[in-house]
């Protein structure tokens, strides 16, 4: 038997198929194409096409100095949330406790929550005559109310907290769920005490799921608006706040263009990062046995689920609270006149039309995001592409009002003639999920035994055979959460909703809104008895797709 | 029939050679053993066969066809991993039916094989049961079943009971032994355990550093182990290196042993275990040092000689006779051999 | 693929679901009209139906965010507009309006009844249809519990007494913010007004980036700790008007200097390229049409600039605006107003 094989063929023919997983890649780079590309580009043609004091940016420290702040703030609150979100995914992870399902759902809420109703939230909460400061200032001996972190630095962070800590938790847990306990266990036997264990065994084993937790809080924060606009006020901004303000009200799009693509620069080198310092660490694919509570155990989980409660439910529940209460004792009539349209006003959105739009497009964003993104994690994983993966994630990190003007600006000629249309809605809502999504389902996908695909194959099944019967299985888990994120986002209206939103189908947050633009107690009530109604319903999606994830993946997730 | 054919298989990764032109063949019915340390390149030379890794260089062959480029799910070929590697979303039925589904066996026909794997593996009934309900053991078996069931016209086993406990590892064998008897397609069985491969191989392959240094049935291979290297992976760890006098005996440290033919000048010389016995006198054929050590074994008793720097193990019966520690002691080696390099 | 089944089938029947609903990119079978808007803008759903009977048309209207965003979205879309007539360009941006040449000239015969004094530059280009004052207003209850009486000139709230109590909009972000900015010019001349500004950012005043954040979380009135916030003369109306329970009196009042306080003028325009500019031109009139101006105040919180127009009682009784207010220039505000706030951000937020 003496047939030779050419040396550099398979080489070749190796290369090539090694590349050919990127072909699923394409759905996703179409839509980043389209509606990415396309209209960043419209924009920021438009944009230095016209003068307006581009020289600022070099000669005034001003942006600098927002640059340096907003890179501060995005870190720190990153990393305070890391420190909540730790003790969260051991809780979630390691232990089972009664109403944990609905706790991890409550946590969940804030993320879709417009940013003008957690100001008002923890204004109730913390604000100088709400809850907290009202409870304190009974106590003989504090006169003022000491509570004052309204319009500091606290109150960006704190709120980046809140809004963060239930994604950074459940990545974490996830992640948590995948080792195995035996090597924690051996090292038990070798005298590692309970603390030593964490910090040189767990910890370093997490390493993935931290980097991938911190790093999206981190792309959030650096991008974050409303929290810096509102929380925090003028005197802290934000490369994201500055754009807003130089394109919308100074109208200097030059340097609103310019301020967008440095950030575009910085959060792309962050996506990149956190990208090539994940390792494939295969884990486990069994569901790691909950560990029983002892007392010190017990103890120290009563102690961070308060904390966590306190600082995510207090808010919420305080705002609950305000809905319900009226300038003469309790009473429903917020709720009931949200259908009232009583000055007969033309935009006035009925609650009920409010809520199934909100949900209508959220399930729509889920159909276009679940697919394209979990292509596309297939694809960049099995070609082994992190750009090609980084590259899926850019619209995390580009600013939403420059999009949102890209899109007003290109998406009025054919074949993209989408302007007047609500799929545009959509389509913008499904450029923030699909980076959720990918990553996700990458991160699940990696860490599957590489054997099982090996073994597929040796018992006869092809690539495609082996992803359907093998590895789609498997990767239910992480489709499931990804489809809850893809939901959330939608209905948080992350992305450049606000200028292309249409008046046929309002959504929750505008129907907030419009109670809040105008002055009057009634007003007032029945913003915040919408805000009720928009938690109650994404808390109870939530609840509901945990249980069907639960069901169906029956705890191999 | 002609079974399996490797001709100059080749693995580079990473600068280094992997493996350096392997070639070997596996007629059907027959088990051929990869023996060899671990880093020596015999799961590479096994996923290159399987199709799991494509070769530098070097042709794959099967019944006289060429299958390199093939990719690993056509080749008809079946492996056993060391870890089992089985579906945990699939229950043992599921798994062991896998292949069958594959390759489009009419539903009872599946079944029926399923049953008939599962009663061969020693799991009858097991079919609904979870995989994270079974045993290590259990395990394995449903991994032997599930590779197997589509009748494979190859099978691979790698480091198959490697993550078992001694006892359970040598009842598996035991059963392994019987069953890849009575296959009639060829198996190539990868390990780095010395005993497993003489039980269960009719052939042994033992590899050093990316090469083939050693084919020949288990007999042959231990009676002329010819490399130090082989000697020494069987376990035959008394080597010494002497010098051959003009009339053909090697004077070595421990003293004289021969006659060995050959030229004169440095040799090395394997002191066989068979039939060494405790002598009260030094001489030719006889291993004279200082006992180092005595451990009492039971029935057997090791006793380890130093001479000149060199040392050399017995397993003598145990006696009242067996020297103490540190004493001068005699043993006779009545079966030596002459080594290459 | 079976295992894939119950959730993925229920999100696929959802969505084929709501496709219908969502497909459609705009009707394009019949008239209609695009107006393009602000947030806060409002109508009486009879009158806009009246409106569309009439004139066999169907309205749509299209809010675009805040004013600020409203006409850069008018602006980057002028060569294509996504309307026909567009309302809530104020007087504080009119001139970026008409420099980018986003309208086409219409006078409205309507507009004799508009006084003179309101009508902008620009006048065959833009129609005034309702206006409104932005100047401080504060919390009767909570000043009466302090003990301070509500300042009578600007210049008092610099006082000591006044520390930490006032809260205003960033004038780089917010509409009643710059318009007040451009008030204190006048207020104060300008060589004088940073001065002003200083001095308040010495007191403790709190600058907050828009009016739902001040109104909403700071006012003392929401729970927050400044009685005095700046927002609208039309507020305290409201406050009555919606008040719960309901009450008899407003809650706060307003502080009303002469030149403390700035009159916001809105218009509308026909947008040039529009497609249907007949129908716009005819939209115009509609909004300055009495029935239409009547229901403008409850639904704006602005008052009417048609003389005809009556006016709803709790505006005469709680925010009546009798003193004179600032009164720029169209030329002034065009040239100066982004040296202005340049110069406010540097003295009060750097």
């Amino acid at each position: 038997m003496d047939r030779s094989v050419d040396e550099k063929r398979p080489s070749l023919t190796a290369r090539a198929r090694e590349r050919r997983p990127l072909l699923l890649v394409v759905p996703a780079g179409l839509l980043l194409a389209a509606f990415l590309a396309y209209p960043l580009q419209g924009i920021l043609r438009e944009s230095f096409q016209r003068d307006g004091g581009i020289g600022l940016l070099v000669e005034d420290t001003y942006y600098l100095e927002r640059g340096w702040f907003t890179l501060w703030q995005a870190t720190v609150s990153a990393a305070l949330t890391l420190l909540l979100a730790v003790p969260l995914a051991w809780l979630l992870a390691c232990h089972a406790f009664p109403g944990k399902r609905t706790i991890e759902a409550v946590l969940m809420v804030p993320f879709v929550l417009p940013t003008i109703v957690v100001a008002v939230a923890f204004s109730a909460l913390v604000g100088p005559s709400g809850v907290a400061n009202d409870l304190l200032t009974r106590i003989p001996g504090i006169e003022e109310p000491p509570i004052r972190i309204l319009n500091t630095v606290w109150a960006i962070l704190l709120a980046h907290v809140f809004y963060n800590v239930a994604v950074a938790g459940r990545i974490i847990a996830t992640g948590w769920r995948g080792l195995d306990s035996r090597v924690e266990e051996s090292a038990a036997m070798l005298g590692a005490g309970p603390a030593a264990r964490f910090f040189l065994i767990t910890l370093p084993a997490l390493r993935n799921s931290l980097l991938a937790a911190a790093s999206l809080v981190f792309l959030f924060c650096f991008t974050s608006f409303g929290v810096v606009l509102i929380l925090g006020g003028p005197q802290f901004g934000t490369l994201e706040t500055e754009i807003y303000r130089e394109s919308l009200f100074l109208f200097r799009l030059p340097v609103a263009g310019a301020l967008a693509l440095a950030q575009l620069v910085v959060t792309f080198a962050a996506i990149v990062i956190n990208a090539r310092l994940q390792q494939a660490t295969p884990q486990r694919t069994e569901a790691r046995s909950t560990t029983p509570w002892d007392r010190k155990s017990a103890a120290l989980g009563a102690a961070i689920l308060a904390l966590l409660l306190l600082l995510t439910a207090a808010p919420m529940a305080a705002l609950v609270e305000r809905s319900f209460h009226g300038g003469d004792g309790y009473t429903l009539r917020y709720y009931t006149m949200l259908d009232d349209n009583v000055r007969g006003q033309a935009l006035f959105v009925a609650p009920i039309e409010a809520v199934r739009n909100s949900v209508v497009f959220a399930l729509a964003t889920v159909a276009v995001a679940l697919p394209v993104g979990t292509l596309a994690a297939i694809g960049s994983v099995r070609a082994r592409s992190t750009l090609a993966e980084a590259l899926v994630q850019l619209p995390l990190g580009v600013s939403s009002v420059t999009l949102g003007l890209g899109f007003l600006v290109t998406m009025d000629q054919p074949p993209l003639n989408l302007r007047e249309s609500p799929a545009l809605v959509v389509i913008a809502h499904s450029l923030i999920a699909v980076p959720f999504v990918t990553r996700t389902v990458s991160a699940r996908l990696r860490s599957l035994d590489p054997r099982l695909r090996d073994a597929a194959a040796m018992l006869g099944a092809g690539p495609a055979r082996t992803f359907f019967a093998v590895e789609a299985p498997l990767l239910k888990g992480a489709i499931g959460v990804a489809a809850v994120l893809s939901f959330a986002t939608s209905m948080g209206e992350f992305g450049a909703t606000l200028l292309i939103a249409r008046p046929e189908y309002p959504t929750i947050p505008v129907a907030i809104f419009r109670y809040l633009g105008q002055p009057g107690a009634l007003n007032y009530g029945q913003a915040l008895a919408m805000s009720t109604v928009l938690m109650a319903v994404t808390g109870s999606t939530f609840f509901l797709a945990e249980r069907l994830v639960r069901v169906r993946t029956g705890g191999v997730s | 029939m002609t079974g399996l054919s490797v001709r100059g298989a080749t693995f580079r990764a990473g600068g280094r050679e992997i493996l350096s032109d392997v070639s070997l063949d596996v007629v059907p019915g027959e088990t051929l053993a990869l023996l060899g340390p671990s880093g020596c390149g015999k799961t590479t030379l096994l996923r290159i066969i399987a199709g799991l890794e494509a070769p530098s260089a070097g042709v794959v062959a099967f019944d006289d066809r060429d299958v390199s480029n093939s990719p690993p799910h056509r080749r008809g070929f079946g492996m056993m991993f060391q870890d089992h590697a089985l579906f945990p979303h699939l229950d043992v039925g599921a798994n062991v039916e896998f292949g069958l589904k594959r390759a489009r066996w009419p539903e009872p026909r599946r079944r029926e094989r399923v049953q008939e794997l599962l009663d061969l593996v020693g799991l009858p009934g097991f079919e609904r049961r979870r995989i994270d309900r079974l045993s290590g053991g259990e395990r394995q078996r449903v991994a032997l079943a599930r590779a197997l069931a589509p009748e494979p016209r190859l099978l691979m086993l790698d480091e198959p009971l490697a993550s078992l406990d001694r006892s359970l590892r040598e009842r598996l064998a035991g059963e392994l032994r019987e069953i890849l008897g009575r296959l009639a397609i060829p198996a190539i069985y990868v390990t780095h355990d010395q005993a497993e491969a003489f039980a269960l191989a009719d052939r042994i392959a033992i590899m050093n550093s990316g090469r083939v240094t050693r084919v020949g049935r288990p007999s042959e291979v231990w009676e002329h182990p010819e490399t130090e290297f082989v000697a020494r992976f069987l376990g035959m760890g008394n080597v010494v290196s002497g010098e051959r006098e003009p009339d053909g005996w090697v004077r070595t440290a421990f003293g004289r042993f021969g006659p060995v033919a050959g030229p004169a000048g440095p040799a090395r010389l394997l002191l066989r275990p068979e039939g060494v016995t405790l002598v009260t006198a030094p001489g030719d054929g006889v291993a004279e040092g200082i006992a180092e050590a005595v451990a009492f074994g039971g029935e057997r008793t090791t006793v380890t000689l130093t001479a000149g720097g060199q040392r050399v193990e017995f397993s003598l019966p145990s006696s009242a006779e067996l020297p103490a520690r540190g004493e001068p002691a005699c043993v006779s080696v009545p079966q030596i051999q002459e080594l290459a390099q | 693929m079976r295992r894939f089944s119950l959730p993925v089938i229920l999100l696929l029947i959802s969505c084929l679901a709501a496709l219908p609903a969502l497909a459609c990119g705009g009707d394009d079978g019949g008239d209609s009209l695009t107006v393009i808007t602000h947030d806060s803008f409002n109508l009486s759903e009879e009158l806009i139906k009246q409106f569309e009977s009439e004139n066999h048309v169907t309205v749509k209207l299209l809010p675009k965010g805040d004013a600020g965003s409203m006409l850069t979205a008018l602006i980057l879309t002028k060569r294509n507009p996504e309307g026909d007539v567009a309302f809530g360009v104020d007087n504080t941006l009119l001139s970026r309006a008409l420099d980018e040449g986003v309208f086409a000239a219409y006078t409205s015969p309507l507009t004799i009844k508009v006084p003179a004094d309101l009508r902008g530059e620009g006048s065959n280009l833009v129609t005034p249809i309702d206006y409104g004052y932005v100047n401080f207003n504060y919390d009767i209850e909570a000043l009466k519990k302090l003990n301070i009486e509500p300042p009578k000139k600007l210049e008092d709230l610099t006082d000591a007494k006044y520390r930490g109590l006032v809260v205003v909009e960033n004038p780089a972000s917010s509409s009643p913010g710059l318009a007040f900015l451009i008030a204190t010019v006048d207020y104060f001349g300008e060589s004088a007004y940073l001065n002003w500004w200083k001095a308040m950012r010495a007191n403790d005043m709190k600058v907050v980036d828009g009016w739902e954040t001040a109104y909403y979380t700071n006012f003392s009135l929401a729970g927050g700790s400044q009685p005095i916030v700046l927002s609208y003369a039309t507020s305290p109306a409201f406050e009555q008007l919606f008040a719960d329970p309901p009450r008899k009196d407003a809650p706060t009042a307003n502080i009303l200097v002469a030149k403390g306080v700035f009159r916001q003028v809105e218009y509308a325009g026909v947008l040039k390229g529009a497609k249907n500019e007949a129908l716009a031109r005819k939209f115009i009139d509609f909004l300055l049409s009495v029935p239409v101006q009547e229901d403008i105040p409850g639904q704006m919180a602005v008052y009417p600039v048609n003389q005809d127009a009556k006016v709803p009682e709790a505006f005469a009784a709680f925010s009546k605006v009798d003193v004179a207010p600032a009164s720029v220039s169209a030329e002034a505000i065009a040239a100066k107003r982004d040296s202005w706030i340049e110069a406010w951000t540097k003295s009060v937020l750097r």
